[in-house]
Order: C-alpha cells, then sequence, then structure tokens
C-alpha cells in the first residue's frame, strides 16, 4: 500500500463528502457524524447518480437521484435494491485523510 | 559504581517510575529529577477538584521534599531543562551540565494555543498546571464571567470548576456537539442539556475569531458575530506532546517521542515515558497506560525484559451530576452493528458497538452503573452471542426487558400541551380518560382535545393507551419512518411541548432507534427543527437533499440548473444581459423558459456554480429557490397597469408577495398565482394560494394543484386592501408551516385538517396576527439569498474537489 495525503478531515464536513479527481473519474469521499472516512467511486451503479451528494447517515449513504442505499463500508446496495461500489481504503493520522493510491491506481487499469 | 539516571520532568509518568525504581532496587541509580514546574510531584488529574474548590494543592501533592530525600533523589525543581548533549552525555539547566549514564524524558504535553488576535492577552489561560489553576481561582469573583474554548474533557472541567466558584461560564465549542472525540452525538445531546440545566451555557459550532481587551482580556468574538463579555479566558482546545528537547537532540520523534517496546528511543541510553512519547503510532492521554508504561520501564531501567502493551481505556467525566461513560472504540466500521437504548423518561442513553461475537465500544449517559462490566467485556473480547439480544440491559438484566415505544408520552408532565389548537394539556387529557372519557370521541367531547384540525390524534390516543392499558388499542398510523414508531404528526407536537430543539434532542427524547436516523427522516426533522424555532435551532445542511444543500437543482448527469428571481415573472433589459453573458461565460448548453414565468440555465457545472451566482448576483439577481421545499413562483398577469379588463395591479401584487414570502421554508413547496381579473390568465386557482382580483378587492383560494393531481383551489376569504391580502396569505402559509407533515403541498395538508379550521384561524384577527408575526420573525432570520452566502470566500473550496490525483493516478 501506499498512501496519499488528499487533505485534511476539516475539508469535508461531519455526514458529508467531498470528491477527489483521478484518471478514471471522481472518488467520493465520506465523513461520518463519528469521523470515520470511506472512499468508494462517485458513480451510482443505478443510473450514474454522484454518491457524494447524497445524505449521508450512520455508515450509509442514499443516492440522490433515486435515493438507493449503499454500505460506506462495503460499497454494497441495502434493502431491496442490487449492485456494488468499488470501495477504496481509507484512514485518518493526524486530522489528515488517507488514501490508497495503489488502489486508486489500478482502479485506472482496470 | 551506581548508575546515573536523570529524569526530565516530575510528573504523573515519571513519578510512578520514580517509585517502581526506588522501590524494586533502592541502590541501584544516583538519580537526578529536574521539573520545569517549581515543584515536585503532585497529581495533576486533581486540579479539576482543587479548581472548584473540593480539595487544596497540599490534598494533592504524590511526593514531597520528605519523600525524595527519603529515596536519595536530588530534585532541581523549577528549572527546565534545556539541551541535551547525546555525545556528552549530558544534559544542561540555567547553564549548569549534569552527567547521565541513562536519560528519562517525560516531559509530558504542552497546551495547544489557538493564535487568534488577543492570545496573549493578560487573563487568557490554559489549563495543564497549578498555576492555570491559580489564574482561574483568582478570577473567581461571583458574578465574574469566564469563557471556556473547548468543550472536551478538560474544557468542561475547567468550565465546572468555575462555575461551582459562582462565576458565569460559557463554553464555545468548535465542533457539533460536546466531548466529540469520547461521545457520540446522541450522548454529547444529553450532556449538554445537563450542564445547560446547570445555568452553563454552551455554544456548539463556535469558532473563535478573536480575544477583544486592551490590557487584559474583556471579551471573546466568535467567527458568527457573537460577543462574549469575559474576565478570563481558559483556552482548552487540545495538548501536543512536548518534544522540543527531543528534536534538538535529532532523536525519533513522530508526533510524540518515538520509543519501542520497552519504552527506549532512538538511543539506547534514552528513554522516554507519558504523553510525550508515540508507540506505535498511538499517542496516550490518561493516566492508565502511562501507568502501564511507567511499570515497563522501570523494569527496562533494571534490566528485565518487559515490554508495554497498551490496552483500551474508559473515560469518565469527573465533572459531578453528568453521568457519561466510554470505551471503547465506538466509531461506525466495517462489519460492526450498534445496539441502542433510550429512555426518554430518565434522560438514559446506552449504545453498544459489536464487531462479529465481541464487544468493541459502549458509549452511557444518564445510567453507567453497567459501564465497568461492559468495558470488562471489551477488553477480555468475550463471545457475546449467547446474551446479546438483552445484552445492553447489562449483567443484572439477562431476562429481557424491551424498549417502549410510548415512554416518550408516558415521560410528558401533566403540562405539556398535546393540542395546539385548543390548548388542552397532558394532565387533563388524563383527568378525563380517568373520569370515565374511554373512547376518542368521549376525550375530544369532553377536552376538546384532537377536535380541531386533528394532528394530535395520535398523541391523544397514546395518552389513552398509557393511562388505560391493554384495555384500549389506538388507530395504526404510519410511523414516520423505520427509525421510530412515531408518525409526523405526533413528532411535530412534541417537538413543541417537550421543547426539542436539535435533532440528536429529537432522536434522544422520542426514543430513536437507529444511531443517526435516515435520509427520511432527517431532513424532515430538520424542517421541523426550522419552522418551529427559527431562533434558535440552527440549519444542518447535511440533513437536507442535494438540491436544498446546493441551492440549485442536481440533473440526471450530475450537473445542476440555475434559476434566478424574476419577481413576479418580470424582467428587465439588463438581467437579461446578464443571464446571456453568464450562459456564454459557463457554456450552459441550454436556456430555457419555464412553467413558472423565469430563465432556467441547465447543465451547469458544480464547480461553475458560485462564480455564476456573483455574476448574477452582481446584476441585482438572487436565488429562484427552483429547488427548495419553500416559495418558488408567483405567476402574474399584466393587470390593470397594461390589460383592458384588469381590475386591480395583480402584477404589483405578486412581486409583492414573492418579496415577502422568499426565502421561507416550508413542509413542500409553495406556489402562487396572481390573476388581474376572473379571466384568469395567471392560472391563479391551481395553485397552493391563488388570488383572483375583482372590482371590490381581492379573491383568496387555496390548496390547488397541477402536477401528479390536479385540483381547482377552494376560497379561503376575500381581501379588501393588497395589505389585508398579504397578511393573510402570509399567515396561511405559517399555519402551513406550522402544521403540516413534511412533503404535504397544501393541498394534501388541509384536505386533512378541513379547509373550514383554516378558515377559522385566518377568520380570527388575534390569531391571524399572530401567525403573521411569526412568519416575519423567521423572515427575519431566514430571507438570506443563498447564492450571496455561498459565495463567501470562506465558502468557495467546498464546490471544488478537495484533490486532483488524475495525473499521479495514471501513472
Ligand atoms: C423547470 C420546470 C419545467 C420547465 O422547464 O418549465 C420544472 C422542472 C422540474 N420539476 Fe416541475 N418544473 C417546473 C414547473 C412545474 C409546474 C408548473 C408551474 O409551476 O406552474 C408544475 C405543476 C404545478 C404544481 O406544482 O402543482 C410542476 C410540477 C412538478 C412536480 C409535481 C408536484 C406535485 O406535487 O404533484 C414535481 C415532482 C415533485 O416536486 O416531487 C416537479 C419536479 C420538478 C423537478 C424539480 C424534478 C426534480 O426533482 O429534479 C424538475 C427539475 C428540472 C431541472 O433539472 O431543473 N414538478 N412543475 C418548471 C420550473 C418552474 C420554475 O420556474 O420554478
Ligand atoms: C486538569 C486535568 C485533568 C485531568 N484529568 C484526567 C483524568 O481524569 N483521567 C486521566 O486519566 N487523565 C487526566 N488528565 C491527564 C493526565 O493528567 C496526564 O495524562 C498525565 O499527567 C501525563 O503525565 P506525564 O508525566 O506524561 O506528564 P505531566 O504530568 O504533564 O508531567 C510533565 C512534567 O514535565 C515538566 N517538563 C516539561 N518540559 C520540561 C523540561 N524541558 N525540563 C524539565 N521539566 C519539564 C512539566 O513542567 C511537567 O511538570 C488530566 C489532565 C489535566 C491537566
Ligand atoms: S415534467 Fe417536470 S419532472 Fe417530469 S421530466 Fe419534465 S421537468 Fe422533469
Ligand atoms: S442513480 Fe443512484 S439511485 Fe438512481
Amino acid at each position: 500500500m501506499s498512501w496519499v495525503d488528499i487533505g485534511a478531515l476539516a475539508d469535508i464536513p461531519p455526514q458529508g463528502a467531498r470528491v477527489v479527481k483521478t484518471a478514471a473519474g471522481c472518488v467520493a469521499v465520506f465523513r461520518t457524524a463519528d469521523d470515520q472516512v470511506f472512499a468508494m467511486d462517485d458513480r451510482c451503479p443505478h443510473k450514474g447518480g454522484p454518491l457524494s451528494e447524497g445524505i449521508v447517515h450512520g455508515a450509509s449513504v442514499t443516492c440522490p437521484l433515486h435515493a438507493w442505499v449503499f454500505s460506506l463500508e462495503t460499497g454494497m446496495a441495502q434493502g431491496a435494491d442490487s449492485g456494488q461500489v468499488a470501495t477504496y481504503p481509507a484512514r485518518i493520522e493526524g486530522g489528515r485523510i488517507l488514501l490508497d493510491a495503489t488502489r486508486l491506481a489500478r482502479r485506472v487499469a482496470a | 559504581m551506581k548508575q546515573k539516571l536523570v529524569v526530565i520532568g516530575a510528573g504523573m509518568a515519571s513519578g510512578r517510575v520514580l517509585e517502581q525504581l526506588t522501590e524494586a532496587a533502592p541502590d541501584a541509580f544516583d538519580i537526578t529529577l529536574f521539573n520545569a514546574e517549581p515543584r515536585g510531584n503532585y497529581n495533576r488529574i486533581m486540579l479539576s477538584p482543587v479548581l472548584s474548590g473540593e480539595k487544596t494543592y497540599a490534598d494533592i501533592v504524590t511526593h514531597d521534599a520528605d519523600w525524595y530525600a527519603a529515596r536519595g533523589v536530588k530534585t532541581v525543581l523549577g528549572q527546565a531543562v534545556t539541551r541535551i548533549d547525546r555525545a556528552a552525555k549530558t544534559v544542561t539547566s540555567a547553564g549548569v551540565e549534569t552527567p547521565y549514564d541513562q536519560l528519562v524524558i517525560a516531559t509530558g504535553s504542552a497546551p495547544f494555543i489557538i493564535p487568534v488576535p488577543g492570545h496573549k492577552l493578560a487573563g487568557v489561560v490554559t489549563y495543564r498546571d497549578l498555576e492555570d489553576t491559580n489564574a482561574m481561582i483568582a478570577a473567581a469573583k461571583p458574578g465574574a464571567k469566564a469563557v471556556v474554548i473547548g468543550g472536551g474533557l478538560l474544557g468542561l472541567e475547567a468550565a465546572a470548576g468555575m462555575q461551582l466558584r459562582g462565576m458565569e461560564v460559557v463554553v464555545i465549542h468548535l465542533m457539533g456537539h460536546l466531548m466529540e472525540r469520547q461521545l457520540d452525538p446522541a450522548a454529547g445531546y444529553l450532556l449538554q442539556k445537563s450542564l445547560e440545566q446547570r445555568g452553563m451555557k454552551i455554544h456548539c459550532k463556535g469558532a473563535t475569531k478573536a480575544i477583544l481587551g486592551k490590557d487584559r482580556v474583556e471579551a471573546v468574538l466568535l467567527e458568527d458575530g457573537t460577543v462574549y463579555d469575559a474576565d478570563i479566558v481558559c483556552m482548552a482546545v487540545g495538548i501536543r506532546p512536548e518534544v522540543r528537547l527531543a528534536n534538538d537532540a535529532h532523536l525519533d520523534v513522530g508526533r510524540g517521542i518515538t520509543v519501542n517496546d520497552a519504552m527506549q528511543t532512538s538511543d539506547p541510553a534514552i528513554w522516554a515515558v507519558g504523553e510525550c512519547v508515540e508507540h506505535n503510532k498511538q499517542l496516550f492521554g490518561l493516566v492508565a497506560p502511562l501507568y502501564d508504561q511507567a511499570k515497563v520501564l522501570a523494569q527496562a531501567l533494571l534490566g528485565q525484559e518487559a515490554a508495554f502493551r497498551p490496552v483500551q481505556t474508559a473515560t469518565k467525566l469527573k465533572v459531578t451530576g453528568c453521568d457519561l461513560f466510554s470505551a471503547g472504540d465506538f466509531a461506525d466500521g466495517p462489519g460492526r452493528e450498534d445496539i441502542v437504548f433510550r429512555d426518554p423518561a430518565r434522560g438514559v442513553y446506552k449504545r453498544l458497538v459489536i464487531e462479529g461475537d465481541a464487544l468493541v465500544g459502549a458509549v452511557m449517559y444518564g445510567d453507567t452503573a453497567d459501564g465497568n462490566w461492559f468495558f470488562g467485556l471489551i477488553k477480555d473480547a468475550t463471545d457475546i452471542t449467547p446474551m446479546r439480544d438483552t445484552l445492553i440491559f447489562g449483567p443484572a438484566y439477562q431476562g429481557g426487558a424491551t424498549a417502549d415505544p410510548m415512554a416518550a408520552v408516558a415521560a410528558l408532565p401533566p403540562s405539556a400541551e398535546i393540542c395546539g389548537c385548543n390548548g388542552v394539556c397532558k394532565g387533563k387529557i388524563v383527568d378525563a380518560i380517568l373520569g370515565g372519557a374511554n373512547t376518542l370521541d368521549l376525550v375530544r367531547a369532553t377536552t376538546k382535545a384532537s377536535s380541531s384540525c386533528g394532528t394530535c390524534t395520535g398523541l391523544v390516543e397514546q395518552v389513552m393507551a398509557v393511562t388505560l392499558g391493554d384495555s384500549f388499542t389506538a388507530n395504526a398510523n404510519p410511523a414516520m419512518c423505520k427509525c421510530t414508531d412515531h408518525t409526523h404528526e405526533d413528532v411535530r407536537r412534541l417537538i413543541k411541548s417537550v421543547g426539542l430543539k436539535s435533532i440528536p434532542a429529537v432522536m434522544q427524547e422520542l426514543g430513536w432507534r437507529s444511531v443517526g436516523g435516515c435520509a427520511s427522516c432527517r431532513p424532515a426533522l430538520n424542517y421541523y427543527l426550522i419552522a418551529d424555532w427559527p431562533t434558535e435551532y440552527r440549519d444542518d445542511r447535511q440533513s437536507r437533499f442535494v438540491n436544498e444543500r446546493n441551492h440549485a437543482n442536481i440533473q440526471k448527469d450530475g450537473t445542476y440548473s440555475v434559476v434566478p428571481r424574476m419577481w413576479g415573472g418580470v424582467t428587465t433589459p439588463a438581467e437579461l444581459r446578464a443571464i446571456a453573458d453568464a450562459a456564454d461565460k459557463y457554456d450552459v448548453p441550454m436556456v430555457k423558459v419555464t412553467g413558472g414565468q423565469r430563465i432556467d440555465l441547465l447543465g451547469v457545472k458544480k464547480a461553475d456554480l458560485p462564480a455564476m451566482w456573483a455574476d448574477l448576483n452582481a446584476a441585482g439577481m438572487v436565488s429562484g429557490h427552483a429547488y427548495s421545499k419553500g416559495l418558488r413562483t408567483v405567476k402574474t398577469c399584466v393587470g390593470s397597469e397594461f390589460c383592458r379588463f384588469g381590475t386591480q395591479d395583480s402584477t404589483g401584487l405578486g412581486i409583492k408577495l414573492e418579496k415577502l414570502l422568499w426565502g421561507s421554508w416550508t413542509p413542500a413547496k409553495v406556489k402562487l398565482g396572481v390573476s388581474g381579473c376572473p379571466r384568469n390568465c395567471a392560472e391563479a386557482t391551481c395553485k397552493d394560494i391563488g388570488v383572483i382580483c375583482v372590482d371590490s378587492g381581492f379573491e383568496i383560494s387555496v390548496a390547488g394543484a397541477a402536477g401528479m393531481d390536479v385540483r381547482e383551489t377552494e376560497p379561503l376569504c376575500k381581501a379588501a386592501t393588497e395589505a389585508e391580502a398579504m397578511e393573510i396569505i402570509a399567515a396561511f402559509v405559517q399555519l402551513y408551516r406550522e402544521n403540516s407533515r413534511y412533503l404535504h403541498r397544501i393541498y394534501k395538508w388541509v384536505a386533512k385538517v378541513g379547509l373550514a379550521w383554516c378558515q377559522e384561524q385566518i377568520a380570527d384577527l388575534a390569531t391571524r396576527r399572530a401567525l403573521y408575526d411569526r412568519f416575519m420573525l423567521s423572515q427575519s432570520v431566514y430571507q438570506v439569498d443563498p447564492w450571496a452566502e455561498l459565495t463567501k470566500p470562506d465558502q468557495l473550496a467546498q464546490w471544488a474537489p478537495m484533490a486532483d490525483l488524475s495525473l499521479e493516478a495514471a501513472e
């Protein structure tokens, strides 16, 4: 793993998200009410909705376009819907958010 | 020959090292102890009782002069070590060099000071040592004012201590809830409530801008403009390991001084212990793990094998009257599940976090009796599968009580108002039931509760169920969402009668089953709180649907549409030019005239929104709220100004109405139409509120629709003058704002409460006036242009990606 610093935890509001641009599209980085961070593709498997704009509740996000709910931990669609969003390792160190660059790079190749 | 041991810092960690060392091997070392503070070791965590006056400094001294003398420890007090010379193996203090064979660094932490203007004024203290404590005690004259910056463990202890000394205390906390590192929002809410009940003022989401004063502190100014007077300011915003000596000596230092399992630094002759160390990337801020470190270090110094293994720690707040406990890791995480228990009546909140078969975290407020039992389960990673269902009730209650959905209503005091229309409180309803009114109709007949608009029916039924027990079965109304058993109507009434003023407050007091709600209840609660407490509640943007959070309509491809207001559908060449310029400048794919008499710029990229808004703002235009559960458009026709049939200035009235109502949040969108005569060219009779001008005045009708349902409006009343029409319409909108459930358009709400009831409210002049006044009070807060707010410099960053890895990731 090689961790890359993408910004401060404080750059994302609690229960909010921001995006990180990559060559293969945006990755959404979420912050929960209790300051966990999660990263996943910013594209809903249903019709491509930007998940970073959804409402974050617990460790889930509701897609802003048609309200599918995804687990931030696994990327799995919840309830009756099926589908999965790719997730990426993310962690906080000293108030900074780090993403795993190796996994992000592999995503470009895929 | 005895080895020379030098210790830098006489704090809680090194004190414990000396105790262990001198007991195990009294003659092993020649010990010299340096301390920057002019005293030896005392129990730092007992500074809080010293501050509050429950103890004196003498009570908390751990090692006095006799103690050191008896063990042959040479002390150099009130004198900091300024340099370590690793080659010569000496330390320097006040110009004097002292040689060592083994060196222990135990310098603790330094409080963090936010470098706002005024932070160096006299009267600004931190909370770390006896000097700080004495400064706060000296300031504590009855009635004197203290401001504490930082609502963590230390800040709250400082605040409570000064309050016990008779000071008026305000706590300013940057985050949304107190002690966010130890508590989740629900427990933070309960803590805040209890501190406020004891007279403390808590200001969350408060960022300090400056400390004001000439020669010494006089006040604290926040970013939001609030000013708090202060005779003393205590900054308790965090600590960082005191590593300056180690840095200068080129030891390995991360955030703290890096040590191995034996507490040895990168120099084999130098050891470190306490808050100044970093072990396996972890820092330590509570004494329990420091004592473990001390034990390991004492053994290591004596050449024995020992390894430091951090264990979980638990936090309890020492502030009296606040019963809280947190242990382990209670963040959401992969494969974790929560068990939540809330007892609104007793103000109890408990949350357990389970991973696999084991308990990994616990947060409790109000009843922490089982804290240590849970802590034990966490530490031992006990398999909790067999007792999972009843785990939350603790060791004594492995029988199985269940949370009672009716607890919130049962807990209401007799004086709580249940029926808002007729002012009927719980006590009166209970009396009626006990007096024999055992059906809803009888309760209605005897008390008038639920006999008007009917939105409190669910609550009245719950009062009956609580009073009559099993013999009563209420009509089942659908719950608001899966997080609660309450209906929207119950929640709205309870927010008012219990006085709930935040989302965590509602979730706690009404027994929410989920930790932080869901995408369905959060926007509803945010609306209810805005509508009921316009001046006290602060909008929670993260509980809003994307369109209202970003103040633009999201499109199928993730771009947005931008619609400026065109008051009453009237525009000017200058506005049209500015719109055209914006469309060119930002490559807008489509410019469309909407069905609401204005212009829509569709397909705008998120990152362009603020710049485009700023351009439109500069041309005098504001957001059209085409995305909000709020006032959308007021359609007008040309009216008496130009039309040969026009009876009144319908265009002018439409503009005035839009200027009166814009910016207000409503349960669902609100659209108006004003037509100049009954030919009705503005289609006023299929709007939420319609006005038809006639010779004698204005016919106001409501509850129309032309969307999924098509309805003609029904007459509300007639007004003789424009001013009267405006007051009636604002009052009616307020009636809707205060009573409807979220997402119900006016026509759905009127169908529930009845047009006759609405007419009565509006016809009664006192009621109408009061509604109007409450509407205007809310407008004084909420009638602001979001475009202007969101294009301020400090708001700009959020619209762009937080990082761009497109180049790196492509490699
Ligand atoms: C832009 C516009 C269509 C147009 O090109 O003319 C429009 C566009 C949308 N309408 Fe509308 N409505 C527009 C006038 C209307 C009208 C006509 C009117 O206002 O006179 C109606 C019928 C009148 C009524 O509201 O009763 C109308 C009834 C709806 C409904 C059905 C509401 C209902 O309660 O039945 C929805 C769905 C909803 O709100 O849940 C809706 C929802 C939408 C949304 C916001 C869908 C969405 O959630 O994304 C569309 C946004 C498109 C976009 O990306 O910008 N729109 N919509 C009109 C904007 C008016 C304005 O200036 O603000
Ligand atoms: C008000 C208060 C309440 C607390 N309550 C609790 C609690 O309830 N529970 C809990 O577990 N923890 C509590 N803590 C935290 C606890 O006190 C610390 O974790 C603990 O004191 C750290 O021990 P230490 O030996 O690492 O550092 P310290 O106790 O801070 O000792 C370090 C000493 O080194 C001296 N020093 C620094 N640099 C030099 C130098 N260059 N030369 C010479 N001397 C130097 C300092 O003056 C200081 O006396 C509290 C802290 C405070 C301030
Ligand atoms: S009618 Fe309204 S909601 Fe439907 S497609 Fe047209 S704009 Fe969108
Ligand atoms: S695009 Fe996400 S739910 Fe449809």
